[in-house]
Parts: structure tokens; C-alpha cells; sequence
């Protein structure tokens, strides 16, 4: 048993010219795959026992306490699945999926941030000024209050005693270089300002209904 | 009343940079040593240091003149000299706006510590300092680690130099010691650097790995560095970073690599 390379639900031109393909098929089958292979070998290999059976979640959750020959290992190629197969699905083509939060989604980020705008600029910052790589995230705390976050490397912040602020994500935004350094170069804030333009506001809504039930969002995670 | 603000950072003579600035009135020295364990810390990810920076840019103009103006070295070669290994583009890109980028925001930094003496904003810039102080360093070396083929790119030591005879000791022959380097920098995860270096107090090399733009400093003087942060390959080499690697052989500057020994051991 072993995890898959997940599908994503959308061609790998149609978050252009927001993301484009190239970069998307790299980012899928090289990086994602990738992960999810080292992942698997952890696994299977000698130290890997106390992992089989596992749920992606657990194993992200529980990377302070994986085997010390492969933590490092874990943290990074779990993280990485579990980001990636985050990230596809909070993105869509553009105009296929809601174009900004409503509901109750709306209402927690007006009520946590001030209003959507103030959040999209906190985010921003959050995402340019991670240094290195890593990711930013919309988070929801234990008070169920929303936050924004940033983590280096494939951390996440379901990683009890890794990250700096756990929570559970609603949404996330790869901000490595091979994320946007073909599109866009160096020029990153470029690239986090038309992200929102294919970000899925329903799948974010979803997980924040998952959130407020204490749930981590639920996702499709294949196995062989 | 300014506090003057003393920069002494540790083993960075090695490659040139010095930085050395008296303040307005010395009433007080503060010396920041700079070790290589030094964390990039979290402030970053939030937003913090550049906030701080912000805000205190206006002051910092409103205050005095500024007066650190660290210049971006020029290459010592043209932009597409180290093709095919190094396409033009991807080294006009990391010399325009990526060190660019860290000499810019080195000299924004360092304006703004010169302009307070409030501590907690003064130690709220140890990151930038790091990260864009680091950046600038790691790269000033990079650039003169490299040449062209035919001017030295890929020309091996001979066997009779100081370098060569350490690199035998320390690691048996050269291609071990490459295979070994390669190693390193492709197990780095995310961004940072793997380096050659002289541990100055053992009297050996050692090769040594730094997350993000982590300098090379305290015992250690860095020789030759692998920048395996992905906008040094991706354009070209995409996800194949051992393939950038391989090739990054054939114009590595080993003359430069030799004097920067030759310098450490005095």
C-alpha cells in the first residue's frame, strides 16, 4: 500500500495565464511526484513501520515523532504531498468556481481581518516576505478565529511542535520558485496578485465549514 | 541622541567585505557578531521586518542622509559567458534583481539600524540582516567562483598546490570530493547553499550546507560555493537540479577557489 500521484480537475493550461502550463505539469508530475515517491520509500523502507497505514493527516500531524532517520525525510515529502494535493484543489480556471468569499466564509474573514481586501493585502505580505522557500496559509485557530500564517520548506501547520502557528488550513499558496520563477522570475508579488485570480472560493469554503467542526480539510488522497 | 552602530562580523574579511561604520556620536558601541548558527527566525513570514522597515524608512530619511551605499560587485565576465552551463538569462537574472535585490535591501536595512537606537526595532532586523547581509555575501563569492572556459572555468589544480594536496588529504581526490559536494546540495531541501570550506581551527576542509542565504562564518572560510536555491538553474535545468550539478564542474574557477585557501591559511 502506497500513496499516488493525485490527478488534478483541471487541464494543466486552464489556470493560464494566471499559472501557466509548463510550469504546472512540472509542478505536478516532477515536484509533486516526486514527494510522493520519497514519501513512499520512507514508508517501505527499514524505519518505516510505525508509518504504514498512516492517513496522509496523520502522517503530517505526527512528524515530531516519526523515527528519527527518517523525520526529516517524512517532514519534508509529507508535507510536500499534503501541500500539493492541498493546492490543486484550491485552485480552478478562472470564472469557474465563486470569485470571492461569501457566507460564512466572508463573514469570519471581515471579522478577523477587517474586511476581504485587508486580508488579501496581510496575505500578500505574508506570502512575499516568507524568505527561502515555503508557504502562506489562511488558517483557523482552536477559538475558531482565522489567522494568517507562513511556513518554510514543506512544513504546514497541521505539524503539532514544528510549526511556529498550527491550525487548520483553508487555504494555501505555494510561494517556492519553481511555483512562478518560469512565468514570473523573480518577480513574486506579481505572482501572488494574479493567484487570486484562480483561487476556488468554494473549496475554501469548505474546508472552513470542515475547520469549524475541528475538522483538517478532507481530501481525495489515491493510493496505489 | 544616535547610537553608533559598530558592524564586526567574523571570517566575512575573507572575501572582501568589510563594513565598518562610526556613529554619529559614539556614546556606545554595539558589536553583533554574526555566527553561522544564526536562525532566519519566523519575523519575515509575518510581515514584521518589513513593516518595521517601512515605518522607519521615512524616519531614517527624515534624520540624516543615508549613509550605507554597498555597491553590487560587477561580474568578471559577461552575462553569457558560462554558457551553455549557465544560460544568459538566468545569470542576468540573478545578477540584476537577485543580488541586486540583497544589496538593496542590505543598505535599507542597514540605514534604518543607524537611524534608531530602540532595541526591540534593532533586533527585529537580525533577519533582514542575515538573509539580505548573507544573500550579498554568498553571491559576491559565487560570481568570482565561476569563469568561462578558457579563462580558467574547469581548469583543475595542479596536483603540487597547497589546495590539491588538502583536497587529497581531506577527501582523497578530486572527484570524490565533487561527488561529495553534489550530494550535499542536492539533499539540501528548499533553499540554501553547499559549500567548500576551511574549518580554520581544525587546519581542514569540510563541506558544509546553509539553509536560505545563511553566511558561511564564525570558524569556517567559505571557498567555493553550490547555490541550489532554484533560481539559479530553473530556467534551464527546470526540476533537474542534479543535472545542474553535473555541469557546474566545468566552470568552477579553481584558481579562486585556491586563492581563497591560500588566504585562509595565513
Amino acid at each position: 500500500m502506497s500513496f499516488a500521484l493525485p490527478a488534478i480537475s483541471y487541464d494543466y493550461t486552464a489556470l493560464e495565464p494566471y499559472i501557466d502550463a509548463m510550469t504546472m505539469q512540472i509542478h505536478h508530475t516532477k515536484h509533486h511526484g516526486t514527494y510522493v515517491n520519497n514519501l513512499n520509500g520512507a514508508i517501505q523502507g527499514e524505519h518505516g513501520g510505525s508509518l504504514k497505514g498512516l492517513s496522509l493527516e496523520a502522517i503530517c500531524r505526527n512528524v515530531h515523532s516519526a523515527p528519527d532517520a527518517i523525520r526529516a525525510t517524512v517532514r519534508n515529502n509529507g508535507g510536500g504531498h499534503w501541500n500539493h494535493t492541498f493546492f490543486w484543489t484550491i485552485m480552478a480556471p478562472s470564472g469557474t468556481s465563486s470569485s470571492a468569499p461569501n457566507g460564512a466564509l466572508k463573514g469570519a474573514i471581515e471579522s478577523s481581518f477587517g474586511s476581504v481586501d485587508a486580508f488579501k493585502e496581510q496575505f500578500n505580505k505574508a506570502a512575499a516576505g516568507r524568505f527561502g522557500s515555503g508557504w502562506a496559509w489562511l488558517c483557523m485557530d482552536q477559538s475558531k478565529k482565522l489567522f494568517i500564517t507562513s511556513t518554510p520548506n514543506q512544513d504546514n501547520p497541521l505539524m503539532a511542535n514544528v510549526a511556529d502557528q498550527p491550525g487548520l488550513p483553508i487555504l494555501g499558496l505555494d510561494v517556492w520558485e519553481h511555483a512562478y520563477y518560469l512565468k514570473y522570475q523573480n518577480r513574486r508579488p506579481e505572482y501572488i496578485a494574479a493567484w487570486w485570480n484562480v483561487v476556488n472560493w468554494d473549496s475554501v469554503a469548505k474546508y472552513y465549514d470542515e475547520a469549524t467542526s475541528g475538522k483538517a480539510p478532507v481530501l481525495e488522497v489515491p493510493l496505489q | 541622541m544616535q547610537l553608533g552602530l559598530r558592524l564586526l562580523v567574523n571570517g566575512w574579511k575573507q572575501s572582501g567585505f568589510q563594513h565598518f561604520h562610526q556613529g554619529r556620536s559614539a556614546s556606545s558601541l554595539e558589536q553583533v557578531r554574526c555566527v553561522h548558527s544564526l536562525r532566519t527566525g519566523e519575523a519575515a513570514g509575518s510581515g514584521t521586518v518589513d513593516e518595521t522597515l517601512r515605518a522607519l524608512s521615512v524616519s531614517a530619511t527624515a534624520s540624516a542622509s543615508a549613509n550605507v551605499n554597498i555597491q553590487l560587485p560587477d561580474l568578471p565576465y559577461d552575462y553569457d559567458a558560462l554558457e551553455p552551463v549557465i544560460s544568459s538569462e538566468i545569470m542576468r537574472l540573478h545578477h540584476t534583481k537577485h543580488h541586486q535585490g540583497y544589496v538593496n535591501n542590505l543598505n535599507n536595512a542597514l540605514n534604518t539600524i543607524h537611524s534608531t537606537d530602540h532595541v526591540p526595532t534593532l533586533v527585529s532586523l537580525q533577519s533582514a540582516l542575515i538573509f539580505n547581509g548573507g544573500g550579498h555575501l554568498n553571491h559576491s563569492i559565487l560570481w568570482t567562483n565561476l569563469a568561462p572556459v578558457g579563462k580558467g572555468g574547469g581548469e583543475l589544480p595542479s596536483k603540487d598546490t597547497a589546495l590539491m594536496k588538502a583536497i587529497e588529504n581531506n577527501f582523497g581526490d578530486l572527484s570524490t570530493l565533487m561527488s561529495l559536494m553534489n550530494t550535499a546540495a542536492a539533499g539540501i531541501q528548499g533553499s540554501g547553499w553547499a559549500w567548500l570550506a576551511l574549518n580554520r581551527n581544525l587546519r581542514r576542509l569540510e563541506i558544509v550546507t546553509r539553509p536560505n542565504q545563511d553566511p558561511v562564518v564564525g570558524a569556517y572560510t567559505p571557498l567555493l560555493g553550490l547555490d541550489v536555491w532554484e533560481h539559479a538553474y530553473y530556467i534551464q535545468y527546470k526540476n533537474d537540479r542534479a543535472a545542474y550539478l553535473k555541469n557546474i564542474w566545468q566552470i568552477v574557477h579553481w584558481k579562486d577557489v585556491a586563492n581563497r585557501y591560500e588566504a585562509a591559511l595565513a
